[in-house]
């Protein structure tokens, strides 16, 4: 299972075991983490699942879709240039050792 | 000790639960829910669930770890049978009594069956829960012809998720328009031409009479004695609130658990959320009840503040949502009253804004395919941001820049 590191905004580390296949959201929603709220449950419509992407892994994700795009406009911090919504980032081995970080906040 | 009961685990119930921990309360809690299934997100069971090869754990909002961590006690796969408010009990359907100092009721709805003859035989089928889902996806596997009843959200998005797994589909609605009763006629009018242009054939006007037996199949007769073949048919009609329980117990029922602004029902034990209220919400003058992932988690939590004795009231903008095909329509706001509409954008380009007006009292947004404006237009209504007709007509007009 891809291993993802997820640092909350105090800087709190959790790492994580999601299965393949999975989104990050998903994961990080089954195990509680706080920092995703996921209002729309991953329909990639509602901007609170909002992850900042470590520099060194963006490359590694599709890009974002029109749809996704317009969403990090409208996130509750405003985004960075590396920002994405966690419901899009779907895991695979490729992804394993993925680090994010979480914003200030969702809503 | 103190124990707060919490009777359905939907999304409504879970999230009291969530709410109670975040919130500070330590002492005996739990969850009771009749289905066998860990809490579970349902939208995706019109959609997503339908389509791909998921296991249904991966609905699953928590692990069982979590709620040992929280300390929730879950009763799985059992019903209340009854709230003894004398006595402060629920008697459960495996015979055991639990007591309770605060209760909060979030047990939901039930799917509206269709009332005519022959519709109680097995290949007709209802989407409400996980194990309908389940029911369903596999019985598309090994039919073509699939007929549903009734154009809402529901039926709408099997009808997409069927298409797209090549069934040939037809799509009965007794009122004039796909989605009557919650958009306006113009996006009603989009979205049939969607289905249509999928190879959906959608008719309208068209009360369902009678389900008979047709050769091998079924088959659904229609006013004008039409009959409309199906291997397999999918009924989608509305829900009905579950009050029984609340009701015998003498709490105050109107189609739907009576609540105020808090959450709180006419016992000052006993809080209510979710699908299964009447309530107040301080955005409107009148009460009214809502089946919604928002409604579930926002009343949830002023329910669980309520518990908590530190009570906030109610006061958010409803907001709903429907995937079919790569279509997203988002909804902000309750259009009901509404006496004019603004669009925004051109349908014909597949993305566009329909805009409700009373007055220069703008209601409701319906976003399609435009989620920012969707976002930008909940805060609008939320903040009661006064924008001009002319001015949410203009693409070239940032809504952001009017907050």
């Amino acid at each position: 299972m891809p291993k993802v590191t997820l640092i909350a905004h105090d800087g709190t580390r959790r790492e994580l075991d999601i299965p393949s296949g999975w989104s990050l959201m998903e994961g990080a929603v089954q195990n509680d983490v706080g920092g995703i709220v996921a209002e729309c449950g991953g329909g990639c419509a509602c901007a609170t699942c909002h992850v900042v992407v470590d520099p060194n892994w963006l490359a590694k994700l599709p890009a974002p879709s029109a749809t996704e795009l317009d969403l990090l406009e409208c996130t509750a911090v405003p985004r960075h240039a590396n920002s994405r919504l966690s419901c899009q980032i779907k895991l695979s081995s490729d992804l394993d050792g993925l680090i994010v970080q979480l914003p200030e906040r969702q809503t | 000790m103190p124990h707060i009961v919490v009777v359905g685990a939907g999304q409504a119930g879970l999230q009291v639960v969530e709410s109670l921990r975040r919130g500070g309360y330590t002492d005996a809690l739990t969850l009771i829910g009749d289905e066998p299934w860990l809490p579970y997100q349902r939208p995706p069971l019109s959609k997503k669930f339908l389509l791909e090869e998921m296991d249904p754990t991966r609905l699953y909002f928590r692990q069982t770890e979590h709620f040992n961590k929280q300390d929730v006690t879950l009763r799985l796969g059992i019903s209340v049978t009854q709230l003894n408010r004398a006595t402060c009990e629920l008697t459960l359907s495996d015979g055991s009594i639990v007591r309770y100092d605060r209760l909060a009721l979030a047990t939901g709805s039930r799917v509206r069956t269709l009332p005519v003859p022959g519709a109680d035989d097995r290949r007709v089928c209802y989407l409400r829960g996980l194990d309908d889902a389940v029911r369903i996806k596999a019985r598309l596997l090994e039919t073509s012809r699939v007929v549903i009843v009734g154009a809402g959200f529901i039926g709408l998005e099997i009808a997409a998720v069927a298409r797209a797994l090549g069934k040939d589909v037809t799509v009965i609605e007794a009122q004039g328009r796909v989605m009557p009763r919650v958009v306006a006629p113009l996006v009603s009018a989009y979205f049939q031409r969607v289905h249509e242009s999928h190879g959906v054939r959608v008719m309208t006007d068209a009360p369902v009479q009678a389900v008979v037996n047709s050769g091998a199949g079924l088959a659904v007769r229609l006013r004008d004695a039409t009959e409309i073949s199906a291997e397999l048919i999918i009924v989608g009609i509305g829900v009905v609130p579950n009050t029984e329980l609340a009701a015998a117990a003498g709490i105050i029922c109107d189609s739907g658990i009576v609540v105020d602004e808090f959450a709180r029902t006419n016992d000052s034990a006993i809080v209510a959320a979710g699908d299964c209220t009447r309530h107040r919400n301080t955005l409107f003058t009148e009460p009214h009840r809502l089946e919604s992932v928002q409604n579930a988690v926002d009343q949830a939590k002023v329910a669980a503040a309520s518990l908590l004795d530190a009570p906030v009231p109610y006061a958010q903008v409803p907001w709903f949502w429907s995937d079919q095909y790569d279509i997203k329509l988002q909804m902000a706001g309750i259009s009901t009253g509404y006496d004019d509409l603004v669009l925004r954008g051109a349908p014909e380009s597949g993305a566009f804004s329909v805009f409700y007006y009373a007055g220069e009292r703008l209601l409701a947004v319906d976003s399609i395919n435009r989620p920012a404006e969707h976002m930008v237009a909940r805060r609008l209504l939320l903040a009661g941001t006064k924008i001009a007709k002319h001015s949410a007509a203009d693409v070239a007009v940032d809504l952001k820049s009017v907050i």
